[in-house]
């Protein structure tokens, strides 16, 4: 995985709570068996008519936030099913960071797997976000996962809470797999002092 | 040691390498469930990396998502005419034979959905950790084990090291005490603490289910209040095990026997939350106040008892919850205000991993029995496993059901997730006893009110959504 340090992006927003995974990539664009072309059908049901065209009013649709690597979004994002399609599905279409003032807990650590920054922020700094982009469609934030800060157009830097292993993990572009596999003999130890209850081979 | 939660207790047992300031903790993974749909690209990081998967013997795997439910062959297997989901379902056989994980393939003696199939083969025990690539993976907490859903890096994880990074949850008790009345059930329990907390009220949180109406619940009804844990935003739920429990996993074809019964039974009796332990947070409703719930919206956190209106966005004083009833309420045809008692459906739908079981099926038979599916609305009665289906017709459940003139189909997730071609059409409403009620999840512009099967068959009969303690 590439490491993830600072960078700058603008914003497009979708100001609406509790947007589950089902809207992010619906289930019937999970009979894949790879991770390859999931953006194309991101929101896709918000997204396009019924006859495959987009819709205008939609902002993903609009000109001009083409580019925008940052989602603003309402509270509780993410909610809903475990499928990770949901990250890749975002990052398909160049995202890098969603913003709320809260993710749903299983969104929120497949996110961090893939280097996707589920951005926590209090209410204000998402309405303002939410209004900037609005307003500003080349409105643009820097967003340093070093520093763990989100700063603003008028300089204000906002301080948002990653958990330290994530942090260093993408920081430094491992991944926790490798971390988990080094740990061999403490979970050899484990399985000795705690044999099996049940054998699904039997 | 200071007392303890049945779920610090199952916790703290799991650690291989406990929680630090710097990095989560290591958790051993007892059980790990596999279905066709969140695995492949996880066998995919195996192969990539020269990686086995490390026990086999705590993994199983199963077909249900994308399978079909309709009729078998000549030959005797579901034919599956999904190019997409025939392939996927070649790659599960593949990666389950490469990698040595038993597999209960489509349409075999006892295959079913993930979450049913554990519990009724026994592989689901008390005070065990068991996950899945699946959020519903919470319905296991109702024997008292920590079952939570996880993203398919995590899928890979658990297959390489049989372990899991994560950071300790909080805890939330959810009391429920005095008892049901008739015509209410836990379904009706469990939307009404949804409703209750929101959809996101149990972020970060493990709940435990407390209190006399849980205690007096079957297995069953205790795994429909945890399997919908994840609609309020808990990753698990748990229910500390008693007779009731130990009485479902007695005999089951992987339960312990004999001595090691025993054995099992008296670590299990040392699960429950000991006296003078302590929750982060409680929740409590009380079983006599409750009726039928049904929901509204688009998410399962909007649901009210099933005799109260519709609720009206210009009563909201916050704005973005205001917005998010308005879009609910547009998306579903609704207008405030209204009651729902009365309103035409196209389709029930009694089937997925909240309600599909043989307790589940016989409450509603009970109440089709002699009766007649109204005309003009499509009844699907998906049991939740083979298992279920071969006691259902034992018992001459199906013939109960088609004879009212509903559909009896093969076991499956079905149009809870509706991806297996299972769907609503845009616009149709239904009355479905699975757990999601989001945009298009039971078919892109489909209209699902979530209810009991109780309430799912008495709309079935009348045609229009119906509060079964008037029928």
């Amino acid at each position: 995985m590439e490491p993830i340090k600072a960078f700058s992006g603008s914003v497009v927003a979708l100001p609406i709570n509790d947007i589950d995974t089902d809207q992010i990539i619906p289930a019937r664009y999970l009979k894949v068996t790879d991770k390859a072309g999931l953006g194309a059908a991101a929101f896709t049901d918000w997204r396009y008519n019924a006859d495959g065209s987009p819709k205008l009013e939609f902002p993903l649709n609009q000109e001009q936030y083409k580019g925008a690597t940052v989602l603003v979004a309402g509270h509780n994002f993410g909610c809903g099913s475990s499928r990770e399609h949901a990250p890749w599905a975002l990052m398909g279409t160049g995202l890098k960071a969603v913003v709320s003032t809260y993710f749903a807990d299983i969104f929120k650590g497949n996110a961090l797997k893939n280097g996707l920054l589920p951005i926590v922020v209090d209410e204000d700094t998402q309405k303002q976000l939410i209004s900037l982009s609005q307003e500003d469609p080349t409105t643009q934030v820097t967003i340093d996962l070093e520093s763990q800060t989100l700063t603003l157009p008028d300089g204000r830097a906002v301080k948002f809470p990653v958990d330290p292993f994530s942090r260093y993990c993408l920081l430094n572009g491992v991944d926790q797999l490798g971390f988990l596999l080094n740990l061999d003999d403490e979970t050899l130890a484990y399985e000795e002092k705690y044999p099996a209850r049940v054998n699904t081979t039997a | 040691m200071s007392a303890q939660t049945l779920f610090e207790k199952v916790w703290n047992s799991h650690l291989v390498r406990p929680q630090t300031p710097d990095t989560p903790a290591v958790l051993y993974i007892d059980l790990h469930l596999v279905h066709e749909v969140t695995s492949p690209q996880a066998f995919t990081v195996l192969r990539e990396r020269g990686l086995k998967v490390r026990r086999p013997d705590r993994t199983i795997g199963t077909m249900d998502h994308s399978t079909p439910t309709t009729p078998r062959g000549l030959d005797g297997l579901i034919p599956v005419t999904d190019v997409q989901a025939a392939a996927q379902l070649d790659v599960m056989t593949k990666n389950c034979q490469d990698f040595g994980i038993p597999l209960y393939k489509l349409g075999t003696e006892n295959q079913g959905i993930v979450h049913v199939i554990g519990p009724e083969q026994g592989f689901t025990q008390p005070g065990m950790t068991i996950v899945c690539g699946d959020s519903h993976t919470s319905t296991h907490g109702a024997f008292g084990a920590l079952a939570f859903g996880i993203g398919t890096s995590e899928v890979a994880h658990v297959l390489a090291t049989q372990t899991l990074l994560q950071n300790q949850p909080q805890t939330m008790e959810v009391r429920v005490n005095g008892s049901l009345h008739s015509g209410v059930t836990a379904k009706d329990i469990i939307l009404a603490i949804i409703a209750k907390i929101g959809v996101g009220g149990g972020t970060g949180y493990v709940l435990e289910y407390t209190g006399s109406a849980i205690r007096a619940l079957s297995m069953e009804g205790r795994m429909t209040i945890c399997n919908m844990s994840i609609e309020g935003g808990a990753r698990a739920g748990m229910i500390a095990p008693d007779e009731t429990t130990f009485q479902y996993v007695a005999g089951k074809p992987y339960a312990p026997k004999g001595a090691d019964w025993d054995a099992a039974v008296a670590n299990w009796r040392t699960l429950p939350t000991d006296e003078g332990a302590t929750y982060d947070t409680l929740v409590e409703l009380n079983a006599d106040d409750l009726v039928p719930m049904i929901t509204y919206g688009t998410n399962p956190g909007m649901g009210m008892k099933i005799t109260d209106l519709v609720p009206d966005p210009d009563k909201l004083t916050d704005y973005s919850a205001k917005v998010a009833l308005d879009k609910a309420l547009t998306y579903m045809g609704l207008q405030p205000n209204q009651s729902l008692l009365g309103k035409k459906v196209d389709v029930v739908f009694i089937g997925s991993c909240t309600n599909s079981r043989i307790g589940d099926l016989r409450e509603a038979a009970k109440f089709i029995e002699g009766r007649k599916v109204a005309d003009g609305v499509r009844v699907m009665v998906v049991p939740g496993s083979q298992r279920v289906k071969a006691q259902a017709e034992a018992e001459g459940l199906d013939r109960i059901f088609r004879e009212a003139g509903a559909e009896w189909r093969e076991a499956g997730c079905s149009m809870c997730i509706a991806m297996n071609g299972d769907q609503l059409a845009p616009g149709q409403y239904a009355v479905s006893t699975s757990n999601r009620n989001f945009e298009g999840r039971q078919g892109k512009g489909g209209r699902t009110f979530l209810a009991s099967p109780l309430t799912a068959a008495a709309t079935a009969i009348a045609g229009v959504v119906t509060d079964p303690r008037t029928v």
